[in-house]
């Protein structure tokens, strides 16, 4: 897509005006008038001019909070924290580790309680369905505290990282089991009987009919739900896994500084989910196809 | 092919699409059409006698070998089978290349060569050898019925079974199927087809049955069906089909 000017490209990203649909009153109007551009390149304007608009949504931002941040009289320490730096570090590893170890549990959980849910054994059913219902109703923190103390307690394991793995994989799981339900029953009973119909039994139909369409559809989804996770394995410190809230904490108090840390910390985060949010964006898309 | 039902019964909830359905046809019969009203049970039919679908009550034989009633003898039985839908029932996530080796090489253990050698073959002979490696959003409709056809006809079945294929297409690609169809009637393919496209009946159908609330109210030859049906019902149905055309 070639055009003269600016001025005539910023034009495309308006919004459509019920004008438009109307060439006669379009060209009456001086705003429309000059407007070459479908509507789908208004949408997604080139690469050059997106740089643009987030580099300007960006200084807005920044100013924005230097504006909020200067406002309020804090006396910023970063030396005081910069110390505690390979602490921080560790914090970060521990928690990425820990949040894909989760996230590999979660997926294999949920993929399982949806299955669970799907069986033909009424039992089985209502297992799976249990499970999700209680895990979905009751808060994390009373999972860990009573999966860790009581449970693992019980049956005498005393690895609070791999105890803390499965607790949270487990919670997410229960979230997954329902959004893969929903991608699977979102497959039509046409599709279902033109598997049988070509000989598919079950499994087959699961294989090549129903997961590869259900994947497309649980993908926006999954990610919401893996970027919920990252972030809830700061509640991880209750059973004393010391992953990066739980340092930062630790940082601040050692450091005699209040809020220092809490930057780093969402930015550590970030590093981590935007990439995330991403690479399940690219995934769609090599996904997609009409239907 | 001689097929033969006796008092078939298949029910959802509490509707009984099927009603104690039981006919026979003549022991030559090669292109079976189920003819009759909507929401009369030629779908059911044609799926029960597909083995797509197995009946609650009832039995149904084809050339004397009895139908199963388990899931998995039902399973093994439609493998040997070919169905075509209404609906364009390609898989959307795969090519028309794909939507035929994938059955191919699953349930009728081909080799990938084999299977592709077959499925381009067949696709060349129904006209679409430029749109292997199309998904089926990027067919029309015809194009996709054809594929579909291509799909069912690739394990070479036993019987191709076609349920309603023409009643989501305009009449140009209704045209195009049908002139498929005929073909394969005419090259020896053993078919049954539930179908409203009364004038193509009359020409390629060997044998009619007529089903209307559930039960068969006619068997014969397509001859004497179309020329003096036996039932009101069945005339009552010929004449509103014919009305306007």
């Amino acid at each position: 897509m070639v055009s003269c000017c600016s001025w005539k490209r910023s034009q495309s990203s308006w919004p459509k005006s019920p004008a438009e649909n109307h060439p006669g009153k379009a060209a009456l109007s001086g705003v429309i008038h000059g407007n070459v551009l479908s509507a789908k390149s208004a949408s997604t304007p080139s690469t050059p001019r997106r740089a643009l608009y987030a580099l300007a949504l960006l200084v807005l931002v920044s100013a924005a909070f230097y504006a909020l941040f200067s406002a309020v009289e804090y006396h910023w320490n970063w030396s005081g924290v910069w110390k505690y730096r390979t602490q921080f570090g560790i914090g970060w590893l521990i928690t990425l580790g820990v949040s894909l170890a989760a996230m590999l549990v979660s997926v294999l959980l949920g993929f399982l309680l949806m299955l669970g849910n799907r069986a033909y054994w009424e039992p089985v059913r209502m297992l799976s369905s249990g499970v999700v219902e209680i895990v979905r109703g009751s808060p994390l923190l009373v999972q860990l505290l009573i999966g860790y103390y009581i449970v693992a307690n019980a049956l005498r394991i005393d690895q609070p990282l791999l105890v803390g793995l499965l607790l949270l994989g487990a919670f997410h799981a229960a979230y997954l089991a329902e959004i893969f339900r929903g991608a699977v029953e979102s497959i039509g009973a046409s599709q279902l009987e033109t598997a049988r119909a070509v000989g598919f039994n079950t499994q087959q139909t699961y294989r090549y009919v129903i997961i590869p369409q259900a994947l497309r559809r649980a993908l926006p989804g999954t990610t919401g739900q893996l970027v919920s996770l990252l972030k809830d394995s700061s509640l991880l410190s209750v059973i004393g896994i010391e992953e990066l809230v739980q340092k930062v904490k630790i940082m601040n108090s050692a450091s005699y500084t209040a809020l220092e840390g809490y930057i780093p910390l969402a930015i550590a985060y970030l590093i981590v989910t935007l990439p995330l949010s991403h690479l399940a964006r690219r995934l769609e898309r090599r996904f997609a196809y009409e239907t | 092919m001689k097929l033969e039902t006796h008092a078939v019964t298949k029910r959802y909830g509490a509707h009984a699409a099927l009603d104690g359905a039981s006919f026979s046809t003549g022991d030559e019969a090669r292109v079976i059409a189920l003819l009759g009203p909507s929401g009369g049970g030629k779908s059911t039919l044609l799926r029960v006698l597909g083995s797509l679908l197995v009946p609650d009550e009832g039995s149904i034989s084809i050339d004397a070998r009895t139908l199963p009633h388990d899931e998995d003898g039902a399973l093994i039985e439609r493998r040997a089978n070919g169905f075509v839908f209404q609906g364009y029932n390609l898989f959307p996530h795969l090519t028309a290349l794909q939507n035929i080796t994938l059955p191919l090489r699953e349930v009728h253990s081909m080799s990938e060569t084999q299977a592709t050698q077959r499925a381009l073959e067949l696709l060349h002979r129904l006209g679409l050898e430029t749109h292997e490696n199309k998904r089926p959003s990027q067919l029309s409709g015809g194009q996709q019925q054809r594929a579909a056809i291509a799909r069912a006809l690739a394990p070479k079945p036993r019987l191709l079974l076609l349920d309603e294929p023409t009643s989501a297409l305009d009449p140009v690609m209704t045209g195009e199927v049908l002139d498929v169809i005929r073909e394969l009637a005419e090259a020896g393919q053993s078919i049954i087809l539930a179908t409203h496209e009364i004038s193509f009946a009359r020409n390629v159908a060997d044998w009619v049955v007529f089903l209307a609330a559930g039960k068969v109210q006619e068997s014969s030859t397509a001859t004497s069906f179309f020329t003096k049906p036996q039932t009101a019902l069945a005339q009552q149905y010929l004449e509103g089909l014919s009305k306007y055309r």
